[in-house]
């Protein structure tokens, strides 16, 4: 049993079809990533995804479990129990400090633990940042945390929309990095970019265009290591 | 860390952190509770102090003899039953028609102290009599005689048995409160003077009172100078007491001394004791309606300032929900800063509060005011029930903030 499959998803805004009846399966521990051009329709797969919208039509399975009719309530319990995400604009509380807003996910999740959190950090490498606040952080410091806030609470399949969008060459090495770790660590992850680069460093890639996925390339030679073309 | 923990330390890191952004609410919600506490303590001073201001206006309690008079001792008994805080003033007065340059003149016995405590707006030019042999002359006495501030006056008393004991006179003359009214007696009495032997006494006029009342044709000296005088002991005619106390207070008082002591009655000064009360009612109600006003504007301004709060961190809930936050948790934290903004702004208030008052009670009464510690948690409370009141409609809007907002990056 695939750990995430849709099945015939379609997703309707009056004469607009986002998603049309779009098929996928991820297994346990895949990295996906899901590329496509802008207004392709990503961001509503994203959504469908990560349970913050539900499908017009067709059935999202994550862990056997339809989870496309479910309530509101549902999807918050689903997404904090199973899901981690990670934004392009990073999105942290802007008045928490580093370990606050990892904290922060703990929270909701369970029991906020410091110390569990601060290992977090020291695992994306920023120990020593802990106590800033987002302001006092660079963009790529700043993914960091994002990426140790979406891992605290061991989800099921790690959510990424656009990581390294607004990072330069060197934090998006970083950042693609601790993926590979993550992967190699048993992580399911499905990676939304429009980055052929990022895209390639998948286990595998779909292409996604007037809500159709139109391609699908599977990474023979795959090291989880990111190569730039120059 | 428990729960309970993170969620303070996110809500004190959103008001400590977003402090310029929060100052206006606080800011509100501290004059609030500043004109709150402040009113409040003069709501429940005013009564103090207007007891204290009415004071100065003269007794408002008088302790009749159910007869002729009443003993020193069962005026004492009156007075022991107005507990001692409460008690301004208590001054005992026995009247006696006596002689100035053989003319009838109203003399007055009673004690200096008392008469100085309970009729406070009594002008006396020169000084009060302290001790034995000193007189203290009403203005139109004075003017009637042409007596000055350190003149010798000598008075003669007529024991009564020489006008053949005419009770009913004397009394007549004592209500009336007029030396005019005597004149008749002084008539009657020319020509039998010569053959009886009168009590004389010489005083020196210590200061002359002038009141713009009747008080001015009297003579007043101390109880002792007046039983020396009249050479008989004599009983009181009349207690005049000043308290500190409400209209019902004071009808109490006087049903325990009618009952404590059978030979008095005692009565409100009712003019007085009802302008205190009525002037009491119309400003408390004042007080109670501005308080109602200014509740209503803190409110208003912070219903505000969390709505602008809301709109602006629209991204920081959607982020929140993201991440798995329910509708009440987010609910929770808004309302916990409302709550806790509400907390700070009363105590800053509270402090602030006092000092209003104080200025208020300084600048009206010329009293200052007594700190009520009970204050503080109550207008804490009410600040964060305000605040959480306020803040309700706008946190509410929150439950409408679809988490897919964060992700399309709107």
């Amino acid at each position: 049993m695939s750990l995430l499959e849709l099945k015939d998803v379609s997703k309707i805004y009056g004469d607009l079809h986002a998603l049309d009846h779009v098929n996928m399966k991820v297994e346990k521990g895949e990295w996906v990533a899901i590329m496509g051009p802008s207004g392709s329709g990503k961001s509503t797969m994203m959504n469908i995804i990560g349970c913050m919208d539900t499908p017009t039509e067709g059935q999202v399975l994550l862990d056997g479990r339809d989870i496309s009719k479910v309530s509101k309530k549902e999807q918050t319990i689903i997404r904090r129990d199973k899901i981690g995400l990670i934004f392009q604009q990073f999105y942290l509380v802007n008045y928490l400090t580093a370990l606050e807003n990892v904290m922060t996910a703990q929270y909701y999740h369970s029991v906020p633990d410091e110390k569990e959190a601060m290992e977090a950090l020291e695992r994306v490498g920023l120990a020593d940042r802990a106590h800033h606040l987002p302001s006092q952080l660079s963009g790529g410091e700043q993914q960091r945390v994002c990426v140790a806030r979406a891992l605290i609470n061991y989800p099921e399949i790690v959510l990424a929309d656009e990581p390294t969008g607004n990072l330069d060459e060197a934090n998006e090495t970083i950042v693609m990095d601790l993926f590979r770790q993550l992967h190699e660590q048993g992580t399911t992850l499905i990676v939304v970019t429009h980055d052929p680069e990022v895209a390639q460093t998948a286990q595998r890639a779909l292409v996604l265009r007037d809500g159709h996925f139109t391609k699908e390339t599977v990474n023979n030679n795959f090291t989880g290591v990111i190569h730039y073309n120059d | 860390m428990t729960k309970k923990k993170m969620f303070f330390r996110m809500i004190s890191a959103s008001l400590v952190r977003r402090r310029s952004r929060m100052l206006i609410a606080l800011l509100s919600v501290a004059i609030g509770a500043m004109i709150l506490s402040g009113l409040v303590t003069i709501y429940y001073d005013v009564p103090r102090q207007m007891g204290t201001q009415f004071r100065r206006y003269g007794s408002n309690m008088i302790v009749l003899p159910k007869e002729e008079s009443f003993s020193m001792e069962d005026g004492e008994k009156a007075k022991a039953v107005i507990p001692e805080d409460s008690l301004v003033g208590a001054a005992p007065y026995r009247y006696e028609n006596v002689r100035i340059n053989q003319t009838t003149v109203l003399a007055a016995g009673t004690d200096m102290e008392g008469a100085k405590a309970s009729s406070p707006y009594w002008n006396v030019d020169g000084k009060w009599p302290s001790g034995s042999g000193q007189l203290l002359v009403g203005k139109e006495v004075a003017e009637k005689y042409g007596l000055k501030v350190g003149e010798p006056v000598t008075v003669t008393y007529t024991p009564e048995e020489v006008y053949g004991g005419d009770d009913g006179t004397e009394t007549e003359d004592v209500s009336d409160a007029a030396g005019a009214a005597s004149s008749e007696t002084e008539a009657e009495s020319e020509t039998e003077e010569e053959m009886i032997l009168d009590n004389e006494m010489d005083f020196q006029v210590t200061g002359i009172l002038d009141t713009g009342g009747s008080e001015e044709s009297y003579i007043y000296m101390s109880l002792d100078d007046l039983a020396q005088l009249t050479g008989e002991d004599g009983g009181l005619d009349i207690l005049e007491l000043s308290i500190t106390a409400q209209q019902d207070q004071l009808s109490e008082y006087a049903d325990q001394i009618n009952e404590a002591v059978d030979t008095v009655n005692a009565r409100l000064v009712k003019r007085v004791a009802q302008s205190e009360g009525t002037v009491l009612t119309k400003l408390q109600a004042l007080v109670l309606l501005v308080t109602i006003v200014v509740l209503a504007l803190t409110m208003i301004c912070v219903a505000t300032t969390m709505t602008a709060t809301v709109t602006e961190r629209k991204m920081e809930i959607g982020l929140r929900k993201a991440l798995g936050a329910s509708d009440q948790s987010i609910i929770q934290e808004f309302m916990g800063e409302g709550i806790l903004l509400g907390a700070i702004g009363g105590l800053i208030g509270t402090v602030l509060g006092f000092f209003f008052a104080q200025g208020v009670s300084m600048g009206v009464f010329n009293n200052s005011i007594v700190f009520r510690p009970l204050l503080l948690p109550i207008t804490i409370a009410a600040s964060m029930a305000v605040t959480g009141l306020a803040s309700m409609i706008p946190i509410r809007a929150t439950t409408k903030i679809d988490p897919a907002f964060v992700l399309k990056g709107e």
